[in-house]
C-alpha cells in the first residue's frame, strides 16, 4: 500500500557504483535472476491462494447452482442427474484439483448463468470494464492531482476548501443516485450525452470486434460516428467513476505534498531562492511520485472489480456485474474465471507500480 | 532540475478530459426496427430442448415454429394450425397423426419435414432438460420416444399411452420445447449425444419469423427477420432486446426516444409517464399467479379454521390498490385467466371480524407463524401487510427475508411454513396448473415432488387428484371445462394454498408501436405482428 516512509529526500542513500567489476556483475545478474523467479513464484501463489480461497466460499454459500441449471419444476431425479452431471457430488478438493487442471489447459469450463463458454463471456466483458475503468482512471489522474497539488500549496486557501468538499463529497454520495441523477439532468433533460448502456441501437454491433474497447475498434475501423457515439455513452459514467477516484486521489496527493512541503530539503530550496513552481513541482512532487502511482494502481484496481452499481445503473456489460450475476447463481466457473482475471490485474498492477517504482526512485534499483 | 509535469499542460489535460457535451445524432429508432429494454439476464439456453427461462421462452418462440400455435392478434381463439396442417385422432384417442404444410422451409434452406418434427421431440425428451416433462405426460420416455413419435411421408404420428384430450395434446405441443428443429443443421454439430444442445444453446436453427442475429448474456439480443417466412415477412426488419435492469433507466431511454418499448417499469414509473402525449402503456394479463402457501407441517396451519381464517386476513383489495398497483389483481384461483377452465369466482375478500370469529370458534386465540420470503419489494410488503392483520387477531407472524435460491431451496425441502410466491404456468393447457396447485400423489417426505402440493406437504384428496387426472382424458372440451371448475371449487373449500392475485404485464411502448403482444396468459412474446405506423 502507501508508503509514506519511502518516499524520503532524493540523493540520501548510497547509489549502487555505475560499473562494477565482471564478478560482480554475475552476482548482479545472479540476484536479478533470483528475484525475478521468486517474483513470479509469489505471483502464481498469490494466485493459487485467490482461486483456492474462492473456490471454497463459493461451494460453502447457501446458494445452489444445480436449481439454476434445472430449474425451479425439477424433480428429484433431475436434479440429482444434474448434480452428478456438474461434478458437484465429489468430495469438494476433488472438485478444486479437476477444476485447477482445467484451468491450466486454459478452459474456464461453461457458466451455468449465460449458458457460455466463460472464456467467451470474459472477453466480452472484461474490456468494457476496462474502457470505463481506464477512462475514468484518467480523468481522475488529470483533475485529482493537479487539484491535491494545490490544494496542499495553498493550505487553508479557497482551493483548498473547494478540492476538500468536492472530496468529501465524492466519498459519501451513493454512486447509485448520482448515477441515476447524471443520467436524468445530462441524458433526460439536456441530451448532452447518449443513454444507459454502450452504445447507441443503430451502432450495436456495427463495429468489427478486435480489441473489445469499443472507443478503440472504432478508431481501427476508422467509424468516425461509431466512435462519437460510444464516446456520448461512455463519458458520463466514466466521469462519475473519475470523480470518485479523483476524490480519492486528490486527498492522497494532498497528504503526501503536505509531508513533503515541511520537510527541510523544501526549506534549503527555498533558501537557495528557488521559485515557489519550481519547489511544488520540481521538488516536493517528484518525491510524491512513488507512493501517488502505487494509490493510482490501486482505485484503477478497484474501479476494476468495483464499480458494479454504475455499471447496472448504466446497463454497461462489465466484469463486475458479471461476477456478481454469477455469485448469486452460484455460478462458480464464471465467478472463479473472473477472479482469475481481475485478480491477475491487481497482481500486473502491483507489479507495474513496483517497474515504476524502481524507475522512478533510484534508490530501488 | 527539469520540470516534468509542468501546471499547465495538467491543466489543459484535466479540461480536456472534462469536456462534456458531445453532440451526438440519435433520433427516434428507425422506422423498420424495433428496439425493446427489458430484464433479460435470466437467458441460460436456446435451445427449444432446454430454454426454460421467461425471456428465453420469448426469444425461442420467435425463431421456431411449432406444430401448432396461436394467433398473436386472438389469442383467445385457441390453438391454431402452424408447421401442421391438420390432425386427426384414432377411434380409440391413443394416436393423434399430423400433416406437416408442405413447402415451408427452415433458415438453412433445408425443407420443414415430419422427420424433423419427429426429431425434435424425441430429442426433447431424451435431453431430459427442464421442460421435458410436458411432452413425457402422453407416457414419452427416452426409452420409447423412439416408437411412441414417429413419421410417414408427410405425416408425424404421435402413439399416447392413453387417449388424452385433443386440446391438452396440443396446447402442450403449441409450447416452446414442441418447437421443430432443423434436423440436419442441429446434428451437424451435435456434440457427443447432446443432440446439437451444445451448439443449438447460442444458435438458432428453426423456420420462426425472425433468425438470432446475436445473443450477448446480460446485453442484448438481436433478431433479423427472416424474408422467406411461410407467413410473410415480418414488418420489423431487426429486433433488438436491450438488457436494461433499472426501471428508470427503461423510462429515460423510452422518453428519449432510443427504445420503442420498455417492459419493466415499476407502477411508480408506469404513473410518471402517464401525462406524456408521445407514449402508451397497455395492460396485458399474464399466467403467472402469486399465491399464498400454508405447509401442512405446521401443526397450527394444519388447522382447517386457520386455512379459512387466513383467506379472510389477507388485504386483497388494500394490496392491489397500494403497492401491486397495476401489477397484479385479485385472482383466487389457480387457473388464470384466459385458460381454458378458469373461473373469475373470487369469494374472499379483507374480514378481520370474520377471521377472528372462525378462529375463536375453533378456539385459537394466540400463536406463531414464520414466512421465509423472497426480499423482493412486493413479497416483502404481502408479508408484513398479512403480519399486522393477523397481529389484529392475536397471531404473529415472524418474517425472514432471504434471496430467491435461498427462498426455493428451503421450499423445495418443504421447510417453509408460509410461502408467498409466483407460479407461472408452463404450457397452455389448465393441467399445467392443476397438476401443481390439486395434485400430490405422493406425500411422503423423499418422494421428491415438484408439485406446490408437495412443497406445502399437503396431501391432496384422492378424489381431487383422480379429477385432475381425468380431467387431462375428457375429450369433450365442454365436458372438460366443467371439470376444472368444479375442481376449482371445491380448491376453494379446502386448499391450504390460496391464490391471490394475477399478473398484469404494463408494457410502455411509444404510440406509433402497433399490434403489440406479450403473449397474454398462454403463450411468449410475438413480434412478427408488430407495425409502427
Amino acid at each position: 500500500m502507501v508508503q509514506p516512509d519511502m518516499t524520503g529526500q532524493p540523493g540520501r542513500g548510497t547509489p549502487p557504483p555505475a560499473g562494477g567489476v565482471p564478478s560482480a556483475r554475475a552476482a548482479r545478474l545472479r540476484r536479478r535472476a533470483r528475484s525475478l523467479g521468486g517474483l513470479v513464484l509469489s505471483l502464481a501463489l498469490t494466485l493459487l491462494g485467490l482461486l483456492l480461497v474462492t473456490f471454497v466460499i463459493g461451494r460453502v454459500m447457501p446458494i445452489d447452482p444445480v436449481l439454476k441449471v434445472v430449474g425451479e419444476r425439477a424433480t428429484q431425479a433431475q436434479y440429482e442427474a444434474a448434480r452428478i452431471a456438474m461434478g458437484l457430488d465429489k468430495p469438494l478438493w476433488q472438485q478444486f484439483l479437476l477444476y485447477m487442471g482445467e484451468v491450466l489447459r486454459g478452459d474456464f469450463g461453461r457458466s451455468i448463468s449465460t449458458g457460455h463458454p466463460v472464456a467467451q463471456d470474459l472477453r466480452r466483458v472484461f474490456p468494457a470494464t476496462v474502457e470505463l475503468a481506464s477512462l475514468g482512471t484518467l480523468i481522475g489522474v488529470c483533475v485529482g492531482v493537479p487539484l491535491g497539488v494545490v490544494a496542499a500549496a495553498r493550505r487553508g486557501g479557497w482551493i483548498d476548501q473547494i478540492a476538500r468538499v468536492v472530496a468529501l463529497v465524492g466519498y459519501s454520495m451513493p454512486i447509485f443516485w448520482l448515477g441515476l441523477m447524471g443520467l436524468l439532468l445530462f441524458y433526460g433533460i439536456l441530451g448532452w450525452v447518449g443513454g444507459p448502456g454502450r452504445q447507441g441501437i443503430i451502432y450495436d454491433g456495427m463495429v468489427p470486434t478486435v480489441t473489445g474497447l469499443i472507443l478503440v475498434d472504432s478508431l481501427i475501423a476508422g467509424d468516425w460516428a461509431a466512435f462519437r457515439d460510444a464516446f456520448s455513452h461512455i463519458v458520463l459514467p466514466a466521469s462519475l467513476l473519475g470523480y470518485f477516484s479523483l476524490a480519492y486521489i486528490s486527498r492522497m496527493t494532498r497528504s503526501f505534498m503536505l509531508e513533503q512541503l515541511s520537510a527541510e530539503y523544501v526549506v534549503t530550496a527555498r533558501v537557495k531562492g528557488l521559485s515557489e513552481r519550481r519547489v511544488i513541482w520540481g521538488h516536493a512532487f517528484r518525491n510524491i511520485l512513488v507512493p501517488l502511482i502505487t494509490v493510482i494502481a490501486l482505485s484503477f484496481g478497484s474501479l476494476l472489480e468495483g464499480s458494479v452499481l454504475t455499471e447496472i445503473v448504466f446497463s454497461w456489460p462489465g466484469i463486475g456485474q458479471y461476477i456478481t450475476k454469477a455469485l448469486l447463481a452460484g455460478d462458480m466457473n464464471a465467478v472463479l474465471g473472473g477472479t482469475v482475471v481481475v485478480g491477475t490485474c491487481f497482481v500486473a498492477l502491483n507489479l507495474l507500480s513496483d517497474i515504476l517504482y524502481r524507475l522512478l526512485d533510484p534508490r530501488a534499483k | 532540475m527539469q520540470n516534468r509535469f509542468p501546471l499547465r499542460a495538467l491543466l489543459l489535460a484535466s479540461a480536456v478530459a472534462m469536456a462534456a457535451p458531445v453532440s451526438a445524432a440519435w433520433a427516434e429508432t428507425p422506422a423498420d426496427t424495433l428496439v425493446i429494454a427489458h430484464q433479460i439476464d435470466d437467458i441460460i439456453s436456446l435451445d427449444p430442448g432446454q430454454s426454460f427461462e421467461f425471456s428465453g421462452q420469448d426469444v425461442v418462440h420467435s425463431l421456431y415454429d411449432r406444430l401448432v400455435d396461436f394467433d398473436p392478434l386472438d389469442l383467445n381463439a385457441g390453438i391454431k394450425p402452424s408447421l401442421a396442417e391438420s390432425w386427426e385422432v384414432s377411434e380409440d384417442g391413443k394416436t393423434i397423426t399430423l400433416t406437416m404444410r408442405e413447402g415451408v422451409k427452415f433458415h438453412s434452406g433445408n425443407p420443414v419435414r415430419a422427420e424433423d418434427a419427429a426429431w425434435s421431440l424425441q430429442r426433447a425428451v431424451k435431453l431430459n432438460k427442464s421442460p421435458a416433462f410436458i411432452l413425457n405426460q402422453f407416457g414419452f420416455t427416452a426409452d420409447n420416444v423412439d416408437e411412441m413419435v414417429t413419421f410417414d411421408g408427410n405425416k408425424l404420428i404421435l402413439k399416447l399411452d392413453q387417449p388424452y384430450a385433443q386440446s391438452f395434446v396440443l396446447n402442450c405441443l403449441a409450447s416452446e420445447v414442441g418447437s421443430v428443429i432443423d434436423k440436419e443443421t442441429a446434428m451437424q454439430h451435435a456434440e457427443g449425444e447432446d443432440f446439437g444442445n451444445a451448439w443449438l444453446s447460442t444458435n438458432d436453427s428453426g423456420s420462426g419469423p425472425y433468425t438470432l442475429g446475436a445473443w450477448r448474456p446480460n446485453e442484448a439480443v438481436q433478431l433479423v427477420a427472416s424474408e422467406e417466412y411461410w407467413q410473410g415477412a415480418p414488418a420489423m426488419k431487426r429486433v433488438i432486446v436491450r438488457h436494461v435492469q433499472e426501471s428508470s433507466a427503461q423510462r429515460l431511454l423510452l422518453e428519449q426516444g432510443d427504445v420503442d418499448v420498455a417492459r419493466n417499469l415499476t407502477p411508480t414509473d408506469v404513473e410518471g409517464i402517464a401525462g406524456n402525449d408521445e407514449l402508451k402503456v397497455a395492460d396485458e394479463l399474464r399466467g403467472r399467479i402469486l399465491y399464498m402457501g400454508l405447509s401442512q407441517k405446521d401443526p397450527l396451519l394444519q388447522r382447517p379454521e386457520m386455512i379459512e381464517a387466513m383467506k379472510y386476513l389477507i388485504d386483497y383489495a388494500g394490496m392491489e390498490s397500494s403497492f401491486l398497483k397495476g401489477q397484479w389483481k385479485v385472482h383466487q384461483n389457480f387457473l388464470p385467466e384466459g385458460y381454458l377452465g378458469a373461473s373469475d369466482e373470487n369469494p374472499w375478500t379483507y374480514d378481520i371480524e370474520k377471521a377472528r370469529q372462525i378462529l375463536s370458534d375453533a378456539g385459537i386465540t394466540s400463536g406463531t407463524v414464520k414466512t421465509v420470503v423472497r426480499d423482493i419489494r412486493e413479497y416483502v410488503d404481502a408479508a408484513q401487510t398479512l403480519q399486522a392483520a393477523m397481529a389484529q387477531v392475536g397471531l404473529t407472524l415472524e418474517i425472514q427475508q432471504m434471496t430467491g435460491a435461498q427462498v426455493l431451496d428451503a421450499y423445495r425441502a418443504r421447510q417453509v411454513p408460509v410461502f408467498i410466491g409466483e407460479w407461472g404456468p408452463d404450457y397452455a393447457d389448465p393441467n399445467t396448473n392443476a397438476s401443481t396447485f390439486a395434485h400430490n400423489p405422493n406425500n411422503a417426505d423423499d418422494a421428491g415432488l415438484s408439485q406446490l402440493a408437495w412443497r406445502n406437504s399437503w396431501a391432496v384428496p384422492d378424489e381431487m387428484n383422480q379429477a385432475v387426472e381425468a380431467a387431462t382424458l375428457e375429450g369433450d372440451t365442454d365436458k372438460r371445462v366443467q371439470m376444472y371448475l368444479d375442481i376449482q371449487s371445491q380448491y376453494r373449500e379446502i386448499a391450504p394454498i390460496i391464490p391471490m392475485f394475477q399478473k398484469i404485464e404494463q408494457v410502455a411502448m411509444q404510440q406509433n408501436v402497433q399490434n403489440w403482444t406479450s403473449g397474454g396468459s398462454v403463450t411468449s412474446v410475438n413480434y412478427r405482428q408488430v407495425t409502427k405506423e
